[in-house]
């Protein structure tokens, strides 16, 4: 049977996120169909359609679907759930929202964060904070699946050309409704999917020092990170935050600044391919993942560091 | 109103965990465990609410073995008015748990239930989302700020880039992000008083359940271990090797 894609988009445009999903549907199964549930999301679907590897894009574009509320989007998502054996979620913020409301509608169990496909009913997942990794085989008929985007490799944006198939938008709940948004306005690449990572913690001291961090990301183009300490004390805001309850990351570069390096937060970067540790205390555990470390102070390693690039 | 607040068991969060070398799980015997810390956050938010007079009497839930009576005491040692523990040895994951609260929470009929997002042993982040789908109520997950009121929740949630403001009807479920609150620390007076509150014992026959696991966990191994780094003497050095080893920059 196929396998349905839940898209992560924000109703203008698909984020990179749904692609990653898409290859790990790939390895499940070649019939790949991609829902799109918003409002004014034709542009979104349109994008869907020319990724590689998907089959079919469903849309359901309506009032109830517009701010994602998770009652409205589950029931969309279980509308069309009978014509497919594997429901695949992106494991971001909206996808952990919608996915267990639709498996416990089904009654099935969820298999959160997958980081390998080992075959149709059996996937590999982190657990304690990405200290171990379990491997679990669905005992259900039906998967559902929230996928670690950072975990598999985006299929191509452009050379796919598939129907985009409307469909019949489910009534709003009338439970919740949407009060309102506070986004954070950036320039700089989103962070989940960035190239490099440049992130700060403690050490950096407070939210006037995290501006030292800034060239340097602008010079490697790089998405600004941090820790929780960094978060909590104020430095940086929540949506930074990377680790365990934050974002996951696996950048190419990802340069530790300040950063002792908690299980917590280890647990956010450690897949990164090449970790830069810049610590003043030697004995950080940061330094045991790092594959350069450089115990300076980090007040001059960083601006020397940003003008020797 | 009533409020149900469900906390788990779990590692404490300053364990390294360690893999059995049998691949059957991790090793968590002996090991200290604690209240999850983001059930200390929905603890800490129940009381806040009863403090504010929002709320009349919180009943706090733990399921798995005998030993979450500890967790089920802390919860009231913090402000949980009375506890029941679902006592069962077998694996409980989030489905089974989600079934064993909604069973609850038709006999104790609450108008909220908070949750916290994630256990940080098994990083679900399920079991407040199927349960506002078994119970058919709307939910707001990764609460950051809760205000109740008018038959209603009003809830800011941490969203990918910022954040957003949910209205529920109540009843409804909440689950905790980080920053909703500091949980208190328990005082030794509380912990007291705590042994004295009421503790229910229940098993999931009891409830009606059928908890049988739906994921078989075949085998639980090591990450891959990252290839021992080097540190580098000065800024120059880090460069060089990012240019011409690495080849990242």
């Amino acid at each position: 049977m196929s396998v349905l894609v839940i898209a992560e988009h924000d109703n203008a445009q698909l984020k990179g996120a749904t692609l990653n999903v898409i290859a790990a549907a790939t390895k499940i199964d070649a019939d790949v169909h991609v829902l799109v549930a918003g409002q004014g999301a034709q542009a979104a679907a349109d994008e869907a359609a020319k990724a590689v590897g998907v089959t079919k894009v469903l849309l359901a574009d309506g009032d109830s679907l517009g701010n994602a509320l998770a009652e409205n989007v589950a029931e969309q998502v279980l509308a069309v759930a009978d014509g497919y054996s594997h429901i695949l979620f992106p494991a971001t913020v909206s996808g952990k929202n919608v996915a267990p409301r639709v498996a416990a509608k089904l009654d099935v169990a969820q298999v959160s964060e997958i980081t390998a496909v080992v075959s149709p009913d059996t996937f590999e997942r982190p657990i304690y904070a990405g200290n171990a990794i379990a491997t679990v085989q669905s005992q259900d008929a039906k998967k559902v699946l929230t996928v670690r985007t950072t975990a598999f490799d985006a299929v191509a944006a452009q050379g796919g050309s598939a129907a985009v198939e409307t469909l019949t938008v489910v009534g709003d709940s009338g439970k919740s409704s949407f009060v309102g948004r506070e986004l954070a306005k950036s320039d700089r690449p989103e962070l989940a999917g960035a190239n490099v990572v440049v992130s700060g913690g403690r050490g950096i001291g407070s939210a006037e020092n995290f501006k030292i961090l800034e060239p340097l990301a602008d010079k490697l183009g790089a998405a600004l990170g941090a820790s929780r300490a960094a978060v909590d004390a104020g430095f940086a805001p929540n949506d930074w935050q990377v680790g365990q309850t934050g974002k996951i990351v696996a950048p190419q570069l990802y340069v530790a600044v300040g950063i002792s390096g908690a299980i917590q937060h280890l647990a956010g970067m450690k897949d990164s391919k090449v970790i830069v540790a810049i610590n003043k205390d030697e004995e950080a555990p940061i330094f045991g993942v790092s594959d350069y470390g450089l115990v300076a102070d980090l007040f001059e390693a960083v601006p020397e560091l940003q003008k020797s690039l | 109103m009533k409020v149900l607040v469900p906390v788990k068991r779990v590692v404490d969060y300053n364990v390294k965990v360690r893999v059995k070398s049998d691949q059957t799980g991790v090793d968590i015997a002996n090991v200290k465990m604690s209240m999850n810390p983001f059930d200390e956050i929905a603890v800490e938010e129940a009381t806040r609410l009863k403090e504010k007079g929002t709320v009349t009497e919180i009943v706090a839930v733990s399921c798995g073995v005998a030993q979450c009576q500890e967790t089920l005491r802390t919860a009231m040692a913090i402000g949980a008015d009375r506890g029941v523990l679902v006592q069962t040895d077998e694996e409980l994951q989030p489905l089974a748990v989600a079934k064993i609260l909604k069973a609850l929470a038709d006999k104790e009929q609450p108008e909220l239930i908070i949750l916290g997002k994630q256990a940080i042993d098994d990083d679900a982040n399920q079991t407040g989302q199927m349960l506002a789908a078994l119970l058919g109520w709307p939910q707001a997950t990764f609460a950051s700020k809760v205000e109740i009121g008018d038959g209603k929740a009003t809830v800011t949630r941490e969203v990918d880039g910022g954040l957003e403001t949910l209205s529920l009807t109540l009843p409804a479920i909440v689950t905790t992000d980080l920053r909703l609150n500091e949980p208190r620390y328990v005082t030794l007076p509380n912990i007291m008083k705590a042994k004295k509150k009421q503790l229910d014992t229940v098993s999931p026959a009891d409830l009606g359940v059928d908890a049988a696991p739906r994921l078989k966990t075949l085998k639980v191994s090591e990450p891959p271990s990252r290839s021992a780094g080097i540190k580098v003497p000065d800024v120059s050095a880090l460069v060089d090797k990012l240019k011409n080893e690495a080849k990242v920059v």
